[in-house]
């Protein structure tokens, strides 16, 4: 045994190279300059570089590097130029006039032009593209490029969710594709691109390295190389972070507010950011069954929920209660609206006006049967641990609550398809665009459709309706308002918490915008730099 | 036996269609499709458009139809492509009308997976039967008591939390090796040398743990068995023949005890192409385990199906050669075949 160990130290001592670096580093240089790599970490290896096909967030993240859409959402959110410097919209609503930038080029040199946009419209539109999103761009009726630098879109009825669809459509190139079958080609890894950064190299399940693209269409970023290296392990990537290997990873709330507090070294080298997250977590009830049918039983449950204590155990204080289904901040949210008080007595109040009584065992009853539900939700812990607290709560008014938790797909097809459920814990987006039809209309319930809970609302199938159609912002903002309104009003669902997203990254890093912009601190990442002195030296940066 | 081995061979057949049959449907079992992933439960992914995708896969058609589609492309070993990972090969790479070579998601992940393996299965026999050994020899000595001991704590140990500290211990606190990953990010600069020790660098971590927890059953079997034989009547006559202990243990005892692993090396033949999930999730290794893992979340079907596949012929060779092996080496079994 003895030998064994020795020998296995020996073999240690003698093949890892000891570069404990003793040199002090000054994170006070602030000097711009090009060059340096960022090396970041991703829990998953992106499938595939084109968006349209792949779906994931790790696809996504990289190949919005590498891609430019028409047009882009700006640090306040507000549509920006990207490919198209300007677009108009006609007065009837119905179309759009894209004006193209001249002297666009790809990063192989070709130009960019309308005709790129066109074959990107066709390729989503194409029954035979594997892609899930195609549903928004076949309901454009005509396209025209009537020359290189116009895209003009028509729809048959006024479609205000436009905007966002062509700001979130990734334009591809055709001379590259126009002959290849999207759905197996090589291209996915090995994409040809306009925008900052370009593909260096992919290795497969451990890293993709983007290297600066001299030809972006915006211009050139300082920072030469992006690493992003596949560490599926938060633990694994927040050790590689405190050794310096890594520059940026996500992290979690008690990393953020127990972990980095306790350790002055790695505090001294990191610095912390927090910005609204892209989601939101709820409570639904399933509107098809009783009691959850009555308004003032989930108002009265709404009531009896403390948001702030989940925010506090689940997210350790890192969210925010919301009252609409839009981020703090932004145009689209009501900032009249109050989230649903800390309240049990009014809770109990309302539960009594619906016709229940305490029962001698301490259980809200109505004609004998006590006030019990399940509540179902996917294997994540903030989750799980969310469900559990809220059972607490209402147990204490009289309400018993048990809690299942099940594997996603598992979970989507044997009980959100069916409606097979009493109560779920789940989340949403906060999404850029207000458009919530898909989720809210009476249309949506069907198996598969996103209006699972069941919400029916005529006045809100209305505010929807109108708010599909309406092109002009400030029109929209008031119906949107409106809908938000209906919509805490008749509870459906309890807004539980919209958490913050964290991230950690190595003070090297210079030109991060705090506090964040409602976009978050990525959107000029492209403004990032690494002072000379504060470079890598074990790794050249070509 | 030549006559033994053909009919092992061809019973191999119907038995791996009745694996497959049972594993395509088991795997249907399970509620939900590629179609169901929670990045496709997205307002924007349209219902339609998923039933859509569904039919371009073929999974809106019976299991059974499905099943007869799959066995006659594995027919002629076309193991298919993966859906979540943009139309992948399976198995083995293809090359495109371009010319680019599209590499096989297995393809991609067994190496890695194997070398980890065999690294780790040629310790743990070596080890073990070091152990098992002096244990077995040393009997009830505080030797013995301790061996069994730590291989105890070994097996008892959480692999995870056991990782991470040696992971913090040997990569933040003290910068020797590699905390995750296989390379080093400017391997590429490095020498074939160079690659090499980069490589076996950032193995010592993943094969140390994936080890331990092997020690304890393999050196327990060593113990017993070596215990078994040492009572023998054999042994006692070689000891009255006064032959020295060292040539008793080593030359008469050992071979007869370590006859048993030869079943076990060949029945951990199959367990060679699996990882472990946990292991490559905190060490960021690109193995079978996480393939596997992931493919069964997304319900990628062709990748599950070809993973199975492999796995269920690995363990029927595994098992013809172990009894092959036991035969050759224990003559009172190659006797029993004949007959």
């Amino acid at each position: 045994m003895k030998q064994f160990y020795t020998l296995l130290f020996s073999l240690i001592f003698l093949i890892s190279c000891s570069n404990n670096n003793s040199e002090v580093i000054d994170y006070n240089d602030n000097k711009i300059s090009d060059g340096g790599i960022l090396i970041n970490a991703m829990s998953a290896e992106p499938s595939n570089l084109i968006s349209m096909i792949a779906g994931d967030g790790a696809s996504s993240a990289i190949a919005s590097k590498i891609f430019n859409s028409l047009i882009r959402y700006d640090e306040n959110l507000n549509f920006t130029d990207d490919i198209a410097e300007s677009w108009e919209i006609s007065d009837d609503q119905k179309t759009i006039t894209f004006n193209i930038k001249k002297g666009l080029k790809w990063e192989d040199g070709m130009p960019l032009t309308s005709s790129d946009v066109y074959f990107t419209w066709k390729l989503i539109t194409d029954p035979k593209t594997r892609t899930p999103y195609g549903s928004d761009y076949t309901i454009v009726s005509e396209v025209e490029i009537p020359d290189e630098h116009t895209f003009i879109v028509t729809y048959e009825d006024n479609y205000a969710p436009a905007l966002d669809t062509w700001a979130s459509l990734e334009i591809l190139p055709k001379h590259i594709l126009k002959d290849e079958d999207i759905n197996s080609t090589f291209f996915s890894r090995n994409p040809t691109g306009s925008n900052y950064y370009k593909l260096g190299d992919w290795v497969s399940g451990q890293q993709v390295n983007l290297i600066k693209n001299e030809n972006g269409i915006l211009g050139a970023p300082f920072i030469n190389k992006l690493t992003s290296r596949i560490i599926p392990d938060t633990s694994s990537q927040f050790l590689e972070l405190s050794a310096g290997n890594i520059d940026l990873m996500n992290i979690n709330p008690i990393q953020f507010k127990r972990v980095f507090p306790a350790k002055p070294k790695l505090k001294n080298k990191t610095s912390l950011y927090k910005e609204m997250g892209n989601g939101y977590t709820y409570l639904g009830f399933n509107l098809k069954r009783k009691p959850f049918n009555n308004k003032k039983i989930r108002q009265a449950i709404n009531y009896a929920i403390n948001k702030q204590e989940v925010i506090k155990g689940v997210l350790l204080g890192l969210g925010e209660p919301i009252s609409s289904p839009y981020k703090p901040g932004t145009r689209w949210n009501n900032p009249s609206l109050k989230p649903y008080a800390y309240d049990p007595e009014k809770a109990l109040d309302l539960l009594k006006e619906a016709g229940y009584e305490m029962s001698s065992e301490n259980y809200l009853t109505k004609d004998g049967k006590i006030l019990e539900f399940e509540i179902i939700t996917n294997q994540n812990k903030q989750r799980e641990m969310t469900a559990v607290l809220i059972q607490r709560r209402l147990k204490e008014i009289g309400i018993k609550v048990t809690i299942r938790v099940i594997e996603w797909a598992s979970f989507v097809n044997r009980f959100i398809k069916t409606g097979n459920f009493d109560v779920v814990v789940l989340g949403w987006s906060l999404s850029l665009d207000p458009d919530q039809f898909n989720i809210w209309h009476s249309s949506q319930q069907g198996p598969g459709q996103f209006n699972f809970v069941g919400y029916e609302n005529k006045k809100v199938d209305m505010l929807l309706e109108e708010g599909r159609r309406e092109l002009d912002l400030d029109k929209r903002e008031k119906i949107y308002h409106e809908f938000s309104k209906y919509l805490l009003e008749d509870s459906p669902i309890v807004y539980l918490y919209a958490g913050y997203g964290l991230t950690a990254v190595n003070k090297r890093i210079k030109g991060i915008k705090s506090p964040a912009p409602p976009a978050g601190i990525y959107h000029n990442s492209y403004d990032w730099y690494i002072p000379k002195s504060l470079r890598r030296n074990e790794l050249s940066d070509k | 036996m030549i006559k033994y081995l053909i009919k092992r061979i061809l019973w191999m057949i119907p038995m791996l269609i009745g694996i497959s049959l049972i594993s395509f449907f088991i795997m249907h079992l399970a509620p939900g499709d590629i179609t169901s992933s929670e990045a496709s439960f997205n307002p924007k992914a349209s219902e339609e458009s998923r039933q859509k995708l569904r039919e371009l896969y073929n999974l809106d058609k019976p299991v059974i139809v499905q099943y007869g589609l799959w066995l006659k492309r594995i027919v002629s070993l076309d193991f298919g492509n993966s859906f979540a990972s943009h139309q992948r090969p399976v198995l083995w790479q293809t090359k495109d009308k371009n010319g680019n070579i599209i590499k096989g998601l297995i393809q991609e992940s067994l190496p890695i997976t194997l070398l980890i393996n065999l690294i780790g299965i040629f310790l743990i026999f070596s080890i073990s039967i070091i152990l098992g050994t002096i244990s077995a020899v040393k009997q009830n000595s505080i030797v013995d008591r301790s061996i069994t001991f730590f291989i105890f704590v070994a097996f008892a140990i959480p692999g995870f939390w056991l990782a991470l500290l040696l992971m913090y211990w040997t990569g933040v606190m003290n910068q020797w090796l590699p905390i995750s990953g296989l390379h080093s990010l400017d391997y590429k600069s490095f020498s074939q040398v160079g690659q090499f020790f980069d490589l076996l660098k950032h193995l010592i971590l993943p094969v140390s743990i994936s080890m331990l927890s092997g020690l304890a059953g393999i050196s327990l079997y060593v113990r017993n068995g070596m215990l078994d034989v040492l009572h023998q009547d054999f042994i006692t006559t070689a000891r009255s023949k006064g032959l020295k202990e060292k040539n008793i243990i080593f030359t008469h005892a050992l071979k007869n005890a370590i006859l048993p692993l030869i079943t076990i090396i060949g029945l951990s033949i199959p367990g060679l192409i699996g990882g472990s999930v946990i292991a490559e999730s905190i060490f960021a290794i690109p193995g079978m385990g996480k393939l596997f893992y992931d493919s069964v979340l997304m319900r990628d079907f062709p990748v599950i199906m070809g993973i199975l596949t492999i796995g269920s012929v690995l363990t029927l060779i595994g098992t013809l050669i172990a009894d092959i092996g036991y035969a050759w080496a224990d003559p009172r079994i190659r006797k029993g075949l004949v007959k």
